[in-house]
């Protein structure tokens, strides 16, 4: 069923490399979302404002959990 | 049929509870049936040309049609919101809506960097137009399947599994070895933004112009940035430096010349890495997103897709915002100057 050699290790570290790269980005949007949604409730009218430098900085967050993510592909297809 | 008539039977809601099972059965069967998913490739597959370019040579990567797709696009709303300026009467819809969006994003930039929004402006939105379109034209029917049969070229990927409807093998013998010459699917349009390339060549471009609109905003000044060898605290009265005391202070001033010279060639450097992440982070996601509509395709052939290429054009638009924003942080922190207190 599993592959032998090689291609298994690749399946076994493409695996653990995307597992193990999700962790921290995963936190790190949730605290920043947690205090974006803070931010608001104390202060609704600047929430045009808090929105975009929300999703700003979520996205470089979300950076790091793309690199994990280049990684393991290019693990598994290169 | 009457819908509602028939949700109110207990048979009607049986028999179309089936019909859902059955479609979304239908869908999926293509999994059991044996069909093999589809060839992923994280480098560019190259088309073969008749003819030889100067430097591509035989071949262009599949992502050059659709970045010149992306500029024919950009490039003709652009003739044509020209031309639609200089007709007389009140503006037809066609400008509105693009004047609305140029607008929008001139707010959006003046609100975020303030009066030197307009000189960033032909830039950054550019970017962001260009990223956004070409991550949408990616979703259009044909990218990614329609296209030649060419010569396998990886010899150490994984095993290369076939379109079932576009394929045939071709084995040749070589010699003496059992190898043979599988025809891979080399589409003619693929994402544009799926090459480290192109990518790359807008980061590059992006940090390139933050240093230009630096130097063109502070002069030769700008350089202070990087090559700061001054202490950052004021120079101290001089009949207060007496015996020791003028020692300790003039080794504490030494330290911060010697830390500030350090951490302003360190500032190059990070300026040179801001490349790695531009380009990543958009490789990243528009490649892992091709990757995703792949593998739904291959699950489910109907219905299902539809959500993820919603998700696709959510994350193409949010990336080609992300991409200008951060160009635009970037221009907005090289131009103002730093250290405002000098100590001389």
């Amino acid at each position: 069923m599993w592959p032998e050699g090689e291609a298994s290790v690749r399946l076994a570290a493409t695996a653990l490399t995307i597992m193990v790269g999700v962790l921290s980005p995963a936190f790190a949007i949730g605290w920043i979302g947690s205090k974006a949604m803070e931010a608001i409730g104390r202060n609704p009218e600047a929430s045009g404002g808090i929105l975009t430098s929300m999703i700003l900085v979520a996205a470089l967050a979300e950076a790091i959990a793309i690199y994990a993510l280049v990684v393991a592909l290019a693990i598994k297809f290169a | 049929m009457n819908l509602g008539a028939a949700l109110k039977t207990r048979r009607g809601r049986f028999v179309l509870i089936l019909v859902v099972l059955g479609i979304v059965a239908l869908c999926g069967i293509g999994v059991f049936g044996g069909e093999k998913l589809p060839v992923i490739s994280l480098a560019a597959e190259e088309i073969p040309l008749p003819f030889s370019l100067p430097f591509y040579g035989n071949h262009i990567p599949n992502t050059l049609p659709s970045t010149f797709l992306t500029m024919a696009i950009l490039i003709l709303i652009g003739l044509a919101y020209n031309r639609a300026q200089r007709q007389e009467g009140p503006p037809s819809r066609f400008r509105v809506a693009v004047e609305a969006v140029a607008e929008g994003m001139l707010d959006f930039m003046e609100n975020a960097v303030g009066e030197n929004a307009r000189i960033f402006f032909p830039l950054v939105a550019t970017f962001f137009l260009f990223i956004a379109v070409s991550n949408w034209c990616g979703i259009l029917p044909g990218f990614g399947s329609v296209g030649v049969l060419a010569p396998h070229h990886a010899e150490e990927t994984a095993v290369a599994e076939h379109e079932v409807e576009h394929e045939e093998e071709a084995v040749a013998e070589h010699g003496e070895g059992e190898e043979h010459v599988e025809m891979e699917l080399v589409p003619f349009f693929r994402s544009a933004n799926a090459h480290l390339s192109t990518t790359l060549a807008l980061a590059i471009v992006s940090v390139a112009a933050a240093q230009y609109f630096g130097f063109k905003m502070q002069g030769a000044s700008y350089l202070n940035k990087y090559l700061n060898f001054r202490a950052s605290s004021p120079k101290p009265d001089p009949s207060t430096q007496k015996g020791m005391e003028g020692i300790i202070s003039k080794m504490a001033r030494g330290m911060e010349v010697f830390i500030n010279g350090i951490v302003g060639l360190l500032e190059i450097i990070l300026e040179a890495l801001k490349v790695l992440p531009f380009s990543f982070r958009l490789f990243g996601n528009i490649f892992a997103g091709e990757v995703l509509l792949f593998v739904v395709s291959y699950l489910f052939a109907f219905v299902f897709p539809i959500i993820f290429l919603g998700l696709e054009l959510f994350v193409g638009l949010i990336q080609g915002l992300i991409f200008a924003m951060l160009t635009l942080v970037f221009f907005s922190i090289a131009t103002t100057s730093h250290h405002g207190e000098e100590s001389h």
